[in-house]
């Protein structure tokens, strides 16, 4: 199962990204799934596993998120 | 053919430059930070890792608060008209470019107070006469980092300093001096910076940027223009979020690749490695305009140290005799001839490029006594060697010998 990070602005999609990777997190940047409304039009996917991981590892990096809900 | 006009733009630009710009429409090609595909996602992941190394080369706190732009100019306008509201005061030098004094002027006429601080003939600033005239209340603090007419340095971190007590905003026009100076907003107390990504940055033209630092708050900088963002799209108001707020419209990502490999060659090469090239060479200048001026009429005209730089015969050189309050710029003027005149022959007859005039500082030529004549400019780069020097130089004594 995946979870999705969703973003303001894509800048903040691309930082978020580079945050995750270098934290060792397998993540992609995908066109934002239509269940979701979302202010960007692209989403970080990651595995739902790491969902403990993720919020920590972005607030340490100063990345602004909107939400971070899991994919069904 | 001799390139010495690097500080309008630097030219040639190092070969990976046009390698990433065509490798930006190649293989990525997309709209940047718009739909969620590859060619896309291409685009703005360039884009994004250039925001990256370039605020980690101004030390800056955070990529997001990096807004590319057309030109340094451009970067100015965003500050100044973004921050400047009827009543406020804004503290300058009289060194600026126009591109800072034409918006100045403008907000002036809009009710803002322009305090220009004159500087030494020399273009150096008296930090006293800075902090005197940035009193408590003062918004903004504005400082030419290097002349494009003088080369002269300005005094940035004493100025970050004023501006802290004053409780102002320091802004610092970096057009001449990002990719040849260090400089670091956080040490330096630069609160915004403007830069120009084709001068010494060595990317193409179209490429800029202001760089904003964590004591800015970006809601009280206004955008220049509001439009799409692919961003909050279901809103009809421009949204606050950084960069996003002043990047409407399509990016230049294909220069911004170009501008990141710009910034790879300066970082590879080192800022203190092309600051010691383009000295050496403009030391050399210097000393053979003198030489040349001392064959034309040595005594006759009141040689060594005057107000504005040096004089030997029939030739001034403009700017601080001490090299480390200067950049790689000279200008010089021979008595008696026009600059355009010897700016003309040196293209024409010897292929030997300056730039000759007033450089869009007419403040500067008037603080070094240089207005409306205007002076001949020499800009060595990082890819001009010592034997196009020695070239220039002869071509120089060959026109003032003929046209003299």
């Amino acid at each position: 199962m995946f979870g999705i990070v969703l973003f303001h602005t894509s800048s903040a999609a691309m930082k978020a990204e580079k945050a995750l990777v270098r934290a060792g997190l397998a993540v992609r940047l995908v066109p934002t799934p239509r269940q979701f409304s979302s202010d960007c039009g692209f989403a970080l996917r990651f595995d739902w596993a790491e969902e403990g991981r993720v919020a920590p590892l972005l607030a340490q990096a100063g990345v602004e998120v909107e939400a971070i809900r899991p994919l069904q | 053919m001799i390139y010495l006009d690097n500080a309008a733009t630097s030219w040639p630009k190092p070969p990976g430059v046009a390698e990433a710009m065509a490798g930006a429409l190649t293989r990525a090609g997309g709209n940047p930070g718009r739909a969620g595909h590859r060619l896309s996602l291409a685009s703005g992941h360039i884009m994004y890792d250039v925001r990256e190394a370039l605020a980690a080369f101004f030390g800056a706190s955070d990529p997001l608060g990096v807004i590319f732009t057309q030109n340094a100019t451009h970067a100015l306008n965003l500050a100044l008209h973004g921050l400047l509201r009827p009543g406020a005061r804004v503290v300058c030098t009289s060194m600026e470019h126009n591109g800072l004094m034409r918006p100045l002027r403008a907000l002036e006429r809009a009710g803002v107070e322009v305090v220009v601080v004159p500087c030494g003939p020399d273009g150096l600033l008296p930090v006293d006469a800075l902090a005197a005239a940035a009193t408590p209340g003062t918004a903004v603090v504005v400082i030419n980092h290097a002349s494009n007419v003088t080369g002269t340095i300005a005094p940035v971190a004493e100025a970050g300093e004023v501006a802290r007590r004053a409780g102002a905003l320091l802004l610092v026009d970096a057009a001449q001096s990002a990719g040849v100076l260090p400089i670091d907003m956080g040490r330096m107390g630069i609160d915004l910076l403007a830069f120009a990504g084709h001068k010494g940055l060595l990317g193409p033209s179209g490429t800029g940027g202001l760089l904003l630092g964590a004591s800015v708050d970006a809601g009280r900088l206004d955008s220049l223009i509001q439009g799409g963002t692919g961003s909050r799209s279901e809103q009809e108001v421009q949204p606050e979020d950084l960069p996003d707020k002043f990047e409407s419209g399509t990016s230049n990502f294909v220069g911004i690749a170009g501008l990141g490999a710009g910034l790879r060659f300066v970082q590879e090469r080192g800022v203190a490695a092309i600051r010691a090239h383009e000295m050496a060479l403009a030391e050399r200048l210097r000393d053979g305009l003198l030489a040349i001026g001392g064959a034309h009429g040595r005594g006759c005209c009141g040689d060594g140290p005057v107000a504005g730089g040096v004089r030997s015969g029939v030739v001034t050189v403009y700017g601080p005799v001490d090299p480390a309050r200067r950049v790689g710029v000279v200008s010089f003027t021979v008595d008696g001839l026009s600059v355009s005149d010897v700016g003309f022959a040196l293209d024409d007859e010897f292929g030997v490029l300056t730039r000759v005039g007033l450089h869009c500082a007419p403040a500067a030529h008037r603080t070094i006594g240089t207005l409306p004549g205007g002076t001949v400019r020499l800009a060595p780069g990082p890819f001009t060697t010592p034997a196009e020097v020695d070239k220039a130089l002869e071509a120089i004594a060959a026109v003032i010998r003929r046209l003299r």
